[in-house]
């Protein structure tokens, strides 16, 4: 897992939109990607993820820095002669192949022998556990097929590198998922370096070894799904991953990985001092914000002795989701609070579960609370 | 009698077509009915027609005159598909590569000729190639009117078949370029970027991909080109004297001029067979592609 599949060196990406202003897809971006490793993207449209793919297969030529895949710089070594193989969005099967031909098609432009081909072909028809399926064509497959033909034609190469561009962004909600666990799974069955863009942060969560979490053309945050969901180490990443309350604050004092921030104004009364971990040392004074995901947050009915991140609320909303509860409630300093109760018992009234009380209390511990500097 | 038709789809689809099928019954049918049976008669002394029944007109065009007319017509139609399909082909590939905007003026650009009238433009092509035209004066300018050059004016010089081909194939171009464009457009780029990952160099992911996919526009193109062609008349008329005659000057100049109506007649019977022939094994020979048929 330790040498490098994909290096991104100082990558720079310009474009000129057709409107004539200058676009920087990607904003000089360094990051490693490991041999054997499921790699992903995430970031909302637009944040210069799939051009940092498109810079890796070779159809775009990076404005400065330089590509390098298994130890060779690519410089402007052209797409058909890199060691990588794509999935697209759109698939992009030809039409006018059968699903043998187009999974052919890249082993004869490698003049592999006919007889190999054949083999290879079915072999990987297997893996996609779509057998028998050879003389169809694209078109009277179905969306899930078309994808798995996509992935067999990529795969059959033996690349060192597999790059996929939102492959399961056209499939239904359930083939996603069952997909999702399947491509991990194939992957760690080849052992092929995988590099994944998508905008669902719940995809990424679910397959990746490492995401790096991208935008405006900057990796914001590089490490594992729980890295980044459980230490986000920027508002934007914390935001755009799950659901997050930010509650604005002035760094009070701190010791070791403890921060204590006071949020809201103390002149009047209504200060919260929140206790929350931090990954650096800031000094007193410091303009911060607080993050805390809303289902590390507790309900209490009468206050906790002696614990800190104790505060006073008030529920104003309760929307009922099935698996979930969400509480919307309000902090003593005017702040909402959003909070999310698994219902562990069945309940025709959510409310219920605080005896219809409003007044109640959220606690929540320090190592679940995130400092973060603007 | 809404009511009658509103249950009844066959009877929505006769209305529907009825005024095209009068057009067609009347001015169509009707007069290549008329067509057939005069094929079949025979030139009265004075020009007329006498209606009887013989194959005498249909012999005559197998004599060696006639025979040759009738290969050179199919043989100019011929090239001018060709030359219009290798021709068009890559402009109508720039065309639907190009940035969106420019498409749209460059497809404007090719059919501005269309408003200028056939005969205007036939005439200019004879002042360009002409003995002492445009074209030989900027070749003598730059003293080109001699050897390799001078061999090349003579080929298309007015009242040469090479001059009949040129002005053919700039007549036709724009009914090449337009289907071809169409089909071309429509693969999506995708395709192409799919190819070079999977390790085809961009000729053979031409002929591998964008070429298989543009034979529906390679077919409809070269139709659109040949029937008319076939049909020609006033270029080689105008543009190829003596030297060159179609049939389709055959046709005319035995209806208008020779006052045979029988031998024209019969004469528009053969192009009209060897046109439909010509088109038939070449679309069974390649198809007219999926979309045409479906």
């Amino acid at each position: 897992m330790s040498d490098s599949s994909v290096e991104l060196n100082n990558i720079t990406k310009k474009f000129t939109s057709p409107e004539g202003n200058p676009v920087l897809a990607v904003d000089n971006m360094t990051l490693r990607i490991c041999d054997g490793e499921f790699f992903s993207f995430l970031g909302p449209s637009g944040c210069g993820k799939t051009t940092s793919l498109r810079l890796i297969a070779g159809f775009e030529q990076p404005t400065s820095g330089e590509v390098v895949i298994a130890g060779q710089v690519m410089g402007m070594t052209p797409p058909f002669q890199r060691p990588v193989n794509t999935v697209f969005q759109s698939y992009a099967l030809f039409p006018h192949m059968t699903v043998e031909q187009n999974i052919a098609f890249g082993l004869e432009m490698k003049h592999t022998p006919k007889a190999d081909i054949q083999q290879r072909v079915t072999e990987s028809l297997a893996m996609v556990r779509l057998p028998c399926m050879e003389k169809r064509y694209p078109k009277q497959l179905s969306g899930g097929q078309q994808q798995r033909i996509a992935l067999a034609r990529a795969l059959v190469n033996r690349p060192q590198v597999l790059l996929l561009d939102e492959p399961l962004g056209a499939l239904d909600l359930k083939l996603r998922k069952e997909m999702q666990i399947e491509l991990k799974t194939l992957q760690r069955e080849v052992g092929i370096t995988f590099v994944y863009v998508t905008h669902d942060q719940e995809e990424a969560l679910t397959m990746s070894d490492r995401i790096a979490v991208m935008h405006q053309g900057k990796a914001l945050q590089v490490g594992s799904p729980t890295e980044i969901y459980e230490r986000p180490n920027c508002r934007f990443v914390a935001d755009f991953i799950g659901e997050t309350n930010f509650l604005p604050g002035t760094l009070a004092g701190s010791k070791g990985n403890r921060a204590m921030v006071d949020c809201g104004n103390p002149l009047q009364g209504d200060n919260l001092r929140v206790v929350a971990e931090t990954d650096r040392a800031l000094a007193p004074g410091t303009a911060v914000t607080v993050a805390v995901r809303p289902e590390k947050i507790r309900v209490h009915l009468e206050p906790v002795p002696n614990t800190p991140n104790c505060f006073a609320a008030q529920i104003e909303k309760v929307v009922y989701i099935g698996t979930d509860t969400h509480f919307q409630m309000r902090l003593g300093n005017g702040a909402i609070l959003r909070v999310r109760q698994q219902n562990l018992i069945s309940t025709p009234d959510p409310t219920a579960y605080f005896g219809g009380q409003t007044s109640v209390y959220a606690v929540w511990p320090p190592e679940s609370a995130q400092v973060l500097v603007e | 009698m809404l009511k009658a038709i509103r249950e009844r789809p066959s009877l929505q689809g006769l209305i529907l077509i009825s005024p095209t099928l009068f057009w067609l019954i009347v001015f169509l049918l009707i007069p290549l009915a008329l067509i057939v049976v005069i094929s079949f008669g025979a030139r009265g002394s004075y020009g007329n027609v006498e209606y009887t029944f013989n194959l005498n007109n249909y012999a005559r065009l197998f004599d060696a005159d006639y025979a040759s007319i009738l290969w050179d017509s199919i043989w100019i139609a011929l090239l001018t598909t060709v030359f219009c399909l290798l021709a068009g082909y890559p402009l109508a590939y720039y065309i639907a590569r190009t940035h969106p905007i420019r498409r749209s003026l460059l497809m404007f650009l090719v059919l501005v000729p269309f408003w200028t009238n056939f005969l205007i433009r036939i005439y200019a092509w004879m002042i360009i190639l002409r003995g002492e035209g445009v074209l030989s004066a900027v070749m003598t300018a730059l003293g080109l009117m001699q050897g390799p050059g001078l061999w090349l004016f003579e080929q298309v010089q007015l009242y040469t078949p090479g001059a009949v081909l040129i002005s053919m194939v700039y007549e036709f171009i724009p009914f090449m370029i337009l289907p071809l464009y169409t089909s071309l457009e429509k693969l999506d780029p995708s395709l192409l970027e799919a190819a070079a990952d999977l390790g085809a160099r961009p000729w053979r992911a031409f002929l591998r991909v964008t070429l298989p996919l543009s034979v529906p526009g390679i077919v409809a193109g070269s139709i659109l080109v040949f029937i008319p062609a076939m049909g020609m008349f006033v270029v080689p008329d105008l543009i190829g004297g003596a030297k060159t005659v179609m049939v389709g000057n055959l046709i005319r100049n035995q209806f208008l001029t020779a006052r045979d109506w029988p031998f024209g007649a019969a004469a528009s019977m053969v192009l009209m067979v060897l046109t439909l022939g010509v088109t038939l094994i070449y679309t069974r020979t390649f198809g007219f592609g999926e979309e045409l048929v479906r």
